[in-house]
């Protein structure tokens, strides 16, 4: 079904289907699915496991591919991108929020943030500094010098939003951004992609099992068998 | 020129996450090490024995020496040449000249039978019948220890490296040939040479007890010059009296050493082709569980942006970062355990034994550390082409 989006699109998904081969096995993930998600939302996916949730929200990322159908984000058709274009889009355009956070664990949370930035012509100073800005947003500037390990999961996930952000994308794509913290912890990261989507205009897309964190979005869309919905009512049925 | 910088620094950054995280793999990076350095000193010890083989034969030739041998005959042990013909190739031009005539050496030779001291098994020794022009013609002949034989006296002199390797060879000590007592006088050097695997004695002493006659088999000359080499050997083939054939003594001993250094070579490099594969599937295996635990990192960092081929370049460099220093340690301990070790072996060619020093030159430390890349880079490059091929997304769900 078509979701209706208000205000102009940053992302347009257009009867895209995505199917997954595993031997000779095809398995139909997302069928005609069509999505917009006007620039400055905060969108929210929810829908139970096997859905298709992490797909789209790859597919939108430029992570992977659509079998079938169109993927344009800021006027640009990503799904018909090459490998290296679309690695060179993905850093530019996409910041990238993980569910177990995905930090190097030999690297600090300051150098941990800097990395983005080394795909950039930006000066090691330069680099410095916008990473040690990024860490300040996230309220982590007293522990650039940690290393992951040292560091809680919700000061980790932080570290990690941090990363997604210091290149200054316009999209933010966070897949169970709370689905490793215990509701403390979640709570600041939720209030946090907030705060980025209402001060500093971020669209952000998230992927979440959890209601709550859902209800922090200004959107959610529910996915069952390949399909959107608006109402959770819908999966039943 | 922007973006080769950009790929280059991605590499260099990729690069040093791997090194940084190779404490958490050292169980199978020195695994890998280990097994490409017990390839390596394999390899470098046998070669090194084909070296130093080959490099006894270079320092017993002289550009400025010839050998005169029969027609047909391919080494001395198969060659005849009579008293009147050694007199008429002495007289030769393009020779040099000494206070006893022209420095031409008819020589005799024979094997006798003596017991290798490190095996105790029998070896058969070269015995060379020599007149007093031969420390003369071989530059580097020089007595060490004792005195030279007395001519007509049943006495003789052995090589530094026949008194090393065989049993008996003592000053003081006696060799029993053809049924008479030789005593031992003397020992000599030869500059590395060949000769110093030989037990000398006069030719005219030697010849009655071996029933040869006024008989020799080789002819040892020093010429002129080495370009006098033409002009002596035109004069030997055109002379109706002569059926013998000069060769440069430096292409009588490469022919003589070809058989036995292309043997030794041949085995070492089978041998360190079947070890190697071994070591690059250590190597793979070492690479592969390195690629597979920092998956969720390669993933991540093709996630942000991060291109293919510096991933694989990456893992190259450590891979090839591994073989370099398993390289270096097999050869460094291949020549810490083996240069100038001396050992005997049979020369096919003379049928008799030929004394050397392992020969582990920078050339085969080179050689060592190459072959150590050629392994790193075809373990390296399979797991690091997997780790570039895998889709990101698909990457990130393994994880």
């Amino acid at each position: 079904m078509k979701v209706p989006a208000t205000g102009p699109d940053l992302v347009s998904v257009s009867n895209v289907d995505k199917v997954f081969k595993r031997g000779s096995e095809e398995i139909h993930v997302l069928g005609g699915l069509d999505l917009q998600i006007p620039q400055g939302e905060f969108l929210a996916l929810m829908g139970p496991s096997g859905s298709g949730k992490s797909t789209l929200l790859n597919l939108i990322g430029g992570l992977d591919r659509p079998s079938q159908g169109a993927v344009e984000v800021g006027g640009e058709r990503i799904d018909q991108m090459s490998d290296r274009r679309l690695a060179a889009w993905r850093a530019r355009h996409v910041g990238l929020v993980f569910q177990f956070y995905n930090l190097m664990p030999m690297l600090s949370a300051q150098k941990n943030v800097e990395l983005p930035l080394l795909l950039t012509h930006l000066s090691r100073g330069e680099r410095r500094r916008r990473a040690a800005i990024a860490l300040d947003i996230v309220g982590l500037s007293h522990r650039t010098g940690h290393y992951p390990r040292t560091l809680s999961g919700g000061e980790q996930q932080r570290v990690g939003i941090a990363r997604a952000i210091v290149t200054d994308p316009t999209l933010l794509l966070c897949d169970e951004p709370t689905g490793d913290l215990d509701r403390k912890s979640g709570d600041e990261v939720l209030e946090l992609l907030q705060e980025l989507n209402r001060e500093q205009g971020k669209t952000i897309v998230m992927v979440t099992h959890d209601i709550h964190a859902a209800a922090r979005a200004s959107r959610t869309l529910y996915l069952n068998k390949g399909r959107l919905t608006t109402e959770p009512e819908d999966l039943v049925a | 020129m922007a973006g080769l910088f950009n790929w280059l620094s991605q590499i260099l950054s990729i690069a040093l996450f791997n090194l940084r995280s190779l404490p958490q793999r050292i169980g199978s990076s020195v695994t890998a090490i280990i097994g490409i350095a017990g390839v390596v000193a394999v390899m470098v010890s046998v070669l090194s024995i084909a070296q130093g083989i080959l490099r006894t034969m270079e320092k017993s030739s002289s550009p400025e020496n010839a050998i005169v041998l029969r027609s047909g005959a391919t080494s001395e042990m198969m060659s005849f040449v009579v008293g009147d013909d050694a007199r008429i190739i002495a007289e030769a031009p393009g020779l040099a000249r000494g206070q006893g005539g022209s420095l031409a050496s008819p020589e005799l030779f024979v094997i006798i039978n003596l017991q290798k001291k490190s095996t105790g098994s029998d070896a058969n020794v070269p015995l060379r019948g020599v007149t007093p022009q031969a420390p003369l013609v071989r530059d580097n002949f020089r007595l060490v220890e004792g005195r030279m034989f007395e001519w007509g006296r049943n006495e003789v002199v052995v090589g530094i490296g026949a008194n090393l390797e065989f049993e008996g060879l003592d000053i003081g000590s006696s060799l029993t040939v053809a049924n008479k007592q030789w005593p031992v006088v003397g020992i000599f050097e030869a500059g590395g040479g060949l000769a110093e695997t030989e037990i000398w004695v006069d030719a005219l002493v030697l010849q009655p007890a071996y029933q040869r006659g006024n008989s020799y088999q080789a002819v040892y000359a020093k010429l002129e010059t080495p370009e006098a080499f033409g002009e002596f050997k035109d004069a030997l083939t055109s002379d109706p009296r002569l059926n013998v054939k000069s060769m440069r003594e430096s292409d009588y001993y490469a022919e003589q050493s070809a058989i036995l250094h292309n043997l030794i070579t041949g085995l070492g490099t089978l041998i360190a082709v079947i070890m190697g594969l071994g070591a690059t599937f250590g190597a793979l295996n070492t690479m592969y569980t390195a690629v597979s635990a920092r998956g969720k990192e390669i993933a991540t960092l093709r996630a942000l942006g991060f291109h293919s081929g510096p991933v694989i370049v990456s893992v190259l460099i450590e891979s090839l970062l591994l073989a370099v220093v398993g390289g270096a340690i097999g050869a460094l301990l291949a020549w810490a355990a083996f240069d100038g070790y001396r050992a005997a072996t049979l020369n096919w060619s003379s049928f008799s034994q030929v004394a050397f020093a392992f020969d582990v030159s920078a050339r085969l430390l080179v050689q060592g550390v190459a072959f150590a890349l050629i392994i790193g880079l075809f373990g390296g490059l399979f797991p690091a082409v997997r780790a570039a091929r895998q889709p990101v997304s698909e990457a990130l769900r393994e994880q």
